[in-house]
């Protein structure tokens, strides 16, 4: 087991900073943040929400390019995952995250938080199926 | 549209990229090692939840009681309270896709700001994702 309190730090501030982010998604716009959700939906018709989903997208963007500018470590790419892996990778994650109503920070985050039944049952779901992909693609093929 | 919703959701997005990217999120390499438990498991990962989650329990129970939002005239919250097998399965897509690329919806937003091309070849394969996933609702899920 790898122990380091430093990445524990980060990890409890990053998380924090992501709190906060969702908290003031609610207190402005009275909305969830899940963020697979607010992406799928800028590719729906054009609706009043198209904006306003756009422009977070764009802002996850913009802090992505801010983050790798100042700490491009912060990005590293080392999982030696290949192309075909990620496609193969990403479609999975497009589908089921739009046929389970949500990912990591709709249902992790801001539905653990409510405490949303549907919720834990999603991120129970995920993040189990997330321990046996991880296990078995290193089993099959590393 | 509404300029205090847009910018303020821009300020959203903003805000929690940079705390996906300090909290290592957007390492997919992290990410496998904190999914591989049986490996030379890297716990740090779970922190992000224990990070994120009181500050949002507090200010959601906090927000709760207001009439509505700031730039908006209601709150609109999820409502649905049915367990039902497209949420297990959707999740379950969702968890094996997690596993084996490293990366999740915003992490992998968050990283095409890195323009690095494992990361936008991951993000247009999971817009693909979503496109097949209107064709099967069409197909399979007549309303």
């Amino acid at each position: 087991m790898i122990w380091d309190p430093s990445s524990i730090l980060n990890a409890l501030l990053g998380g924090g900073l992501i709190g906060l982010a969702a908290s003031l998604m609610l207190f402005f716009n009275g909305r969830v943040t899940g963020i697979s959700g607010i992406y799928n939906g800028v590719f729906r018709k054009i609706s009043p929400d198209f904006w306003w989903r756009l422009a977070l997208v764009l802002g996850l963007i913009a802090g992505g390019a801010f983050v790798f500018v100042l700490r491009p470590e912060f990005m590293a790419n080392n999982s030696g995952r290949s192309h075909i892996d990620l496609v193969v990778a990403g479609i999975l994650v497009g589908f089921g995250t739009v046929l389970g109503s949500g990912c990591t920070s709709g249902h992790g985050i801001c539905g653990l938080s409510r405490l949303s039944m549907r919720s834990v049952v999603a991120t129970g779901t995920f993040m189990a199926f997330g321990f046996i992909s991880a296990f078995l693609y290193r089993w099959l093929f590393l | 549209m509404n300029r205090a919703q847009v910018a303020s959701s821009f300020l959203v997005g903003f805000i929690f990229a940079l705390g996906l990217g300090l909290a290592g999120m957007t390492q997919p390499q992290k990410v496998i090692g904190f999914l591989d438990v049986m490996g030379q498991w890297d716990p740090s990962l779970a922190f992000v939840m224990l990070g994120a989650i009181p500050v949002h329990y507090f200010s959601h129970l906090f927000l709760r009681g207001r009439k509505s939002p700031l730039f908006d005239m209601q709150f609109h919250m999820p409502t649905r309270k049915d367990i039902t097998p497209s949420l297990i399965i959707g999740g379950a897509l969702f968890g094996l896709g997690w596993g084996i690329g490293g990366f999740c919806p915003g992490p992998a937003l968050t990283s095409v700001g890195s323009l690095k091309p494992s990361v936008l070849i991951f993000v247009l394969a999971m817009t693909a994702g979503m496109f097949l996933f209107r064709i099967y609702q069409d197909l399979f899920q007549k309303k």
